[in-house]
């Protein structure tokens, strides 16, 4: 049902301005899945809901609704690969929807700068997309199986709560990534607290950033503990944590005891799918992912 | 009885009874049915770090202690990961609360620097994280365009972004008065 269909390219802030190897790696993959995407010009932040949604609620959701404008006014539907600007344009969408008078103010702003919105657009995930498209399509399409590589599956935050307002059908103890994982071939390790938070949303990374690496540095080690070869994300903000949290825990800690690769799921689909890691942007990370390739092309 | 010990530890003074009203007014209209069972701080992944706790702040709210509340720097240990929302049994949604007092406190001068610094750069470039020198470097090796198809590559949507800013308070909010007028 979502081979075919266009959607809103919105990279976002952390994306495109830090991390263009998971852009170049979504750009790459989703047209072998079928998918087109096209670009979304004049888009800006989504805003963040952590610092912006904090500092003003009028000023995230007015920015928010502009992106969703440009997409409606595109006449596609908005992809993002990053669970915050997901959990922005969610719960953007639920606001004016439930709200008229939210919805009103909204228009208000508008008017004056000739944005039009109506509310007839959606916006999706990229992981969401995938998984629309199905294990057994996925299936199909693997070239290059990724057998004995084991993940440690990272969902995060906003792609699944508030529950209320997302479209699995659990709400809690997820499996739909672990599933899409596996169809590469690759294996999904058990280990403790999966569901728990990276720690860099609502600007604690920001603004107290040794509280936000000492959550990471639980995931990091309970990881570590489960023996796994990489970590797998499917957020940008995610990824940037997990990226920047283990060079600066391995500098105050005088040793390498942080080195698991974060790959971001359409690059390990990139792999399974026959593509090469440059492709995939995977010579650009922060952790060297040479061990996850060593293990793939052994 | 040891009159060194105040009996007061809560003075009267510091109760503003208009603060969960104004809480229950922007949208928590759950907050009052806290029954302070505590599950919120038991899921706080920030809680099993610090001394934040989550149901403090909730009770707290509900006695009123507005100061208390909007001037605490554990307002900003949320890292927002909803986990408390989705399992609090009175279906309060704490973390809507917790945003929603951040607004009110950084509308009484309470804001981290460094959260007032990603703001600035919001306003200037219409991210919060803008493109740097070694990003544009990266993206050409990657074979993607240097400057992403965003406001970085279009002012007028830049200025557009402004404008939303300025209409909504928060070019004031985070530049001040002076610097807005001229």
């Amino acid at each position: 049902m979502t081979e075919g269909v266009t959607y809103s390219f919105f990279l976002g802030c952390v994306m495109p301005n830090r991390f263009p190897n998971i852009e170049k790696s979504i750009r790459t993959v989703m047209p072998q899945l079928g998918v087109t995407l096209e670009d979304l010009n004049g888009a800006s932040c989504c805003p963040a809901p952590g610092v912006i949604r904090s500092f003003r609620e009028s000023t995230w959701l007015a920015l928010a609704i502009r992106n969703l404008a440009l997409a409606e006014q595109a006449g596609h539907d908005l992809i993002t690969g990053c669970n915050g600007c997901y959990g922005t344009f969610k719960e953007a969408l639920a606001e004016v929807r439930t709200n008229p008078t939210k919805m009103k103010e909204v228009q208000e702003i508008f008017k004056e700068l000739d944005i039009n919105f109506t509310g007839k657009v959606d916006a999706k995930h990229i992981i969401e997309v995938i998984h629309e498209i199905g294990t057994e399509n996925l299936g199909a399409k693997i070239k290059r199986p990724l057998n004995n590589l084991n993940v440690a599956v990272h969902y995060g935050c906003h792609l699944l709560k508030p529950s209320k307002n997302r479209p699995w059908e659990q709400t809690q103890r997820h499996t739909f990534l672990d599933e899409l994982v596996e169809i590469t071939g690759a294996k999904s390790i058990k280990y403790k607290d999966k569901y728990l938070c990276c720690g860099a949303g609502g600007g604690v990374r920001g603004g107290q950033v040794a509280v936000s690496v000492d959550i990471a540095k639980e995931k990091l080690d309970n990881m570590i503990e489960a023996d796994v070869d990489c970590l797998v994300d499917v957020c940008s903000f995610c990824h940037l944590q997990f990226e920047a949290s283990q060079p600066q825990l391995n500098k105050e800690l005088g040793e390498k005891k942080y080195q698991i690769p974060v790959v971001y799921y359409t690059q390990l689909l990139g792999l399974a799918l026959g593509m090469e890691p440059d492709e995939l942007g995977l010579h650009k990370h922060v952790v060297n992912t040479q061990p996850v390739l060593d293990k793939i092309f052994a | 009885m040891n009159d060194r010990i105040s009996r007061e530890t809560i003075a009267t003074d510091d109760i503003d009874p208009e603060f969960v009203d104004a809480l229950v007014e922007a949208g928590a209209d759950r907050i009052r049915t806290c029954i302070q069972c505590g599950t919120c701080s038991s899921v706080c992944p920030s809680g099993r770090r610090t001394a934040f706790r989550t149901r403090e702040l909730m009770r707290k709210a509900l006695l009123g202690l507005k100061d208390e509340v909007l001037s605490s720097p554990d307002l900003w240990l949320c890292a927002t990961c909803l986990t408390c929302l989705e399992r609090c049994p009175r279906q309060i949604k704490v973390t809507d609360v917790i945003i929603k007092m951040r607004n009110m406190a950084v509308d009484e001068g309470y804001m981290l620097p460094q959260h007032r610094k990603a703001s600035q750069k919001l306003i200037e470039s219409g991210h919060a994280v803008p493109l740097d020198e070694a990003n544009r470097e990266m993206r050409k090796d990657l074979g993607l365009k240097e400057v992403p198809p965003t406001t970085h590559d279009d002012s007028k949507a830049l200025e557009e972004t402004r404008e939303i800013m300025r209409k909504t308070g928060f070019v004031r909010l985070i530049e001040g008065q002076e610097k807005e007028a001229t």
